[in-house]
């Protein structure tokens, strides 16, 4: 199995929308949406289904009892986060609690403890043919490598046994969860924007790709609307040896598209064409000259 | 000679796992003696940090190499203080790797990843 | 007054919308709180710059009293330490700062150090004072950051302070949105972006925020986002048409009520709008 990774750096580029395109027109038998923070692609991508949803653990929150808390305050004066609330007694903030410890620690009276906190979920759609897995972050839990791992792993594992090719639709940014989503992919496919700061974010996970020694091409999104700049991105391409596989145009059509959960390659519309002529650039790099 | 491996179960029939440090189990293999024994992977459910944990558990199982798909920055490095040298599995097979370390087939792995770290503890 | 702009998801204008806001103002501050990815500098190119670093406190051990008793490896919840060869190693870029390894070794053989994480730079970029946070590639939490951006601004607030957070509703957005009077959530006209706005929504309502929402990228036709506001009740402060103009002085960095006196009208009113809603909000109710 291929697994084909969709990046674009600053978010907004037009990842999803790309990303759902590309499973409609390859059939892909495994996906997965490794945008945690905000995973858009099941509106897009989505199953009529119901999935099978499993509860993720971030770190676990510090609690107290306040029947055994003497109200000493040694928790307040040591946490480092500031996540020991005083009113009516002693709580934490669990927003604020990052799980070290410490306050369960230093308690002379062992009111405080450490309990496992759910931090979001993940979601398995399936049907006889194709698997979706997914993921959703409850809000103010900060983002894990750890769930994008697991969101992958389901996919691999239920995965049918002749799948050819997996499209994972990565996170923004150039974090964590994106090195985690990094893992194991046989190439990613970068979106970029022709802007400033879309160029700026490009290069910063260009050189992260690189670090791991993965195979990168990049597409430019809604070229039209700075082709100075789409100029600029195919320069730098060019001195990186990154392939340039395509040029997409800003097109109203794809907000339409959008709108009525369809693919832009469902509809006809131009930015459609460009992205099935990316698809197929995208598909010989991956299967003719994949190599191993 | 104690040779590590990071495996999906528990069993020698069983496929190396992609992952080191969120791998379920490690095989502790003695090549000498063919003894076998499995230890469970605390670090497989850290948020951060799990490459860590995991090299300190196979420092602690006394293991003289670790065979691996990949590893990152950071358990390299303990790996390394402790002077346990890593190897590149080729392929899924548990087996077939061990046979290859013994037979002096298998790569150093030179290309170590700069890590997950520990993003996101919250 | 501070003002919190925030989205649900990158992409959706909140640095345009930040920015212009600020450059809007007689007199702003512009603190930008995206500290994995701050863009508004490259809009403002402040100048007069000053650097600080930001550190956070890391254990260093003293070898010769430490007995490898191995009880903060145990302890550490993020497995920043590992005992080796009867040394203790600590690793910096996953540390946390709690300072729990310190407090609980019995030998005493723990102490702390700096380690810079990343750093603010402030700056001055005509009638805005420039407040950036940039966190180090690579670096676990931006948090630091950001309250040390947020506490510098407690003191001295101009009349308009504008903090642009980061995308998402993740902790670091939780900091940047706590001591603000009012939120601005920017959402944009697909489905995306009311799944998004849900999200923010969600958050704001969850910390008690008076907010309102602005709509960018407004095309002709039906706009999901306008249609979860209607049926939420929620304050539209106004509309930002799509436009290729605008697209592109954003697109090339550049802040556009300070080219275009339209556009500079309609974020004057924005402004405007949101400058009653907050005195609304912070009046006395009597």
């Amino acid at each position: 199995m291929k697994q084909l990774l969709i990046l674009s750096g600053k978010g907004g580029t037009g990842k999803t929308t790309i990303a759902s395109a590309l499973i409609r027109l390859s059939n892909a038998k495994a996906y997965a949406d490794c945008d945690v923070d905000a995973p858009n692609l099941h509106l897009i991508a989505g199953r009529n289904s119901a999935p099978v949803n499993k509860d993720y653990y971030g770190l676990p929150k510090a609690e107290i009892n306040p029947e055994r808390c003497i109200q000493c305050d040694a928790c307040r004066q040591n946490c480092r986060f500031a996540a020991v609330l005083v009113e009516n007694g002693y709580t934490v903030d669990p927003f604020a609690c990052e799980g070290c410890g410490v306050c369960e620690f230093v308690c002379p009276v062992g009111a405080v403890s450490l309990n496992p906190a759910v931090a979001g979920k993940r979601m398995l759609y399936r049907d006889e043919e194709t698997v979706f897995s997914t993921a959703q972050l409850k809000m103010g839990s900060g983002n894990s490598g750890l769930l994008v791992t697991e969101v992958k792993k389901q996919m691999t594992a239920a995965a049918p046994p002749d799948t050819k090719l997996a499209i994972i639709d990565g996170s923004p940014g150039i974090g964590c969860p994106v090195i985690a989503s990094l893992s194991g992919v046989d190439l990613v496919l970068m979106v970029a924007e022709p802007s400033v700061s879309g160029i700026s974010d490009m290069e910063r996970i260009v050189k992260t790709a690189a670090k791991f020694g993965t195979k990168a091409v990049v597409c430019v999104n809604k070229y039209d609307t700075n082709p100075e700049n789409t100029k600029e991105i195919e320069t730098f391409c060019k001195e990186q040896g990154l392939p340039f596989v395509g040029k997409v145009p800003f097109d109203e059509s794809v907000v339409k598209a959008v709108n009525s959960g369809r693919a832009i390659t469902d509809i006809n519309c131009k930015s459609g064409e460009v992205v099935k002529a990316i698809y197929h650039r995208i598909m010989k790099l991956l299967f003719d000259e994949g190599g191993e | 000679m104690k040779i590590a491996i990071p495996v999906d179960q528990k069993s020698l029939e069983t496929n190396v796992c992609v992952s080191f440090g969120r791998a379920p189990y490690f095989l502790i293999y003695d090549t000498t003696t063919k003894e076998s024994v499995f230890l469970d992977n605390g670090a497989a459910a850290s948020t951060g940090g799990a490459g860590i944990k995991a090299a300190q558990a196979i420092v602690d199982s006394s293991a003289d190499a670790l065979l691996t798909p990949r590893c990152g920055e950071n358990a390299a490095n303990v790996l390394k203080v402790a002077g346990i040298k890593i190897y590149k599995t080729i392929g899924d097979s548990t087996g077939h790797n061990i046979d290859a370390f013994v037979a002096g087939k298998l790569p150093l792995l030179d290309e170590i990843h700069a890590g997950f770290h520990g993003h996101g503890g919250n | 007054m501070r003002i919190a702009v925030l989205s649900g998801k990158g992409g959706t204008g909140k640095t345009l919308v930040s920015v212009n806001l600020a450059a809007v103002a007689e007199k702003a501050t512009y603190i930008d709180c995206d500290v994995e990815e701050p863009n508004g500098h490259l809009f403002f190119k402040p100048e007069d710059i000053r650097e600080e670093t930001v550190s956070i406190q890391i254990p260093i051990a003293n070898e010769t009293l430490c007995n490898g008793c191995r009880q903060c490896v145990d302890f550490c919840k993020f497995n920043a330490l590992a005992y080796i060869r009867n040394k203790l190693i600590v690793f910096e870029d996953v540390c946390h700062s709690c300072g729990g390894c310190v407090l609980l070794c019995p030998q005493k053989a723990l102490g702390e150090k700096e380690r810079g994480i990343g750093k603010v730079q402030k700056g001055r970029s005509g009638n805005v004072d420039v407040h950036t946070g940039i966190l180090n590639t690579g670096e676990a939490s931006g948090v630091p950051i950001i309250k040390k951006l947020l506490d510098d601004n407690k003191d001295a607030p101009s009349a308009v302070t504008i903090i642009d957070c980061p995308p998402g509703s993740a902790c670091v957005v939780m900091e940047s949105i706590q001591d603000a009077d009012y939120c601005v959530l920017v959402a944009e006209p697909t489905l995306f972006g009311v799944h998004n706005l849900n999200m923010v929504y969600e958050l704001v309502r969850l910390f008690q925020k008076p907010f309102g929402v602005v709509l960018n990228k407004c095309l002709e036709g039906e706009n999901p986002a306008e249609k979860l506001c209607l049926k939420k009740n929620i304050q539209i402060l106004g509309r930002i048409p799509f436009d290729h103009a605008l697209g592109m002085l954003n697109s090339n960095a550049k802040i556009a009520v300070r080219e275009n006196k339209t556009y500079q009208t309609i974020f004057a009113k924005l402004l405007d709008t949101v400058a009653k809603e907050v005195y609304h909000e912070t009046a006395p109710h009597s």
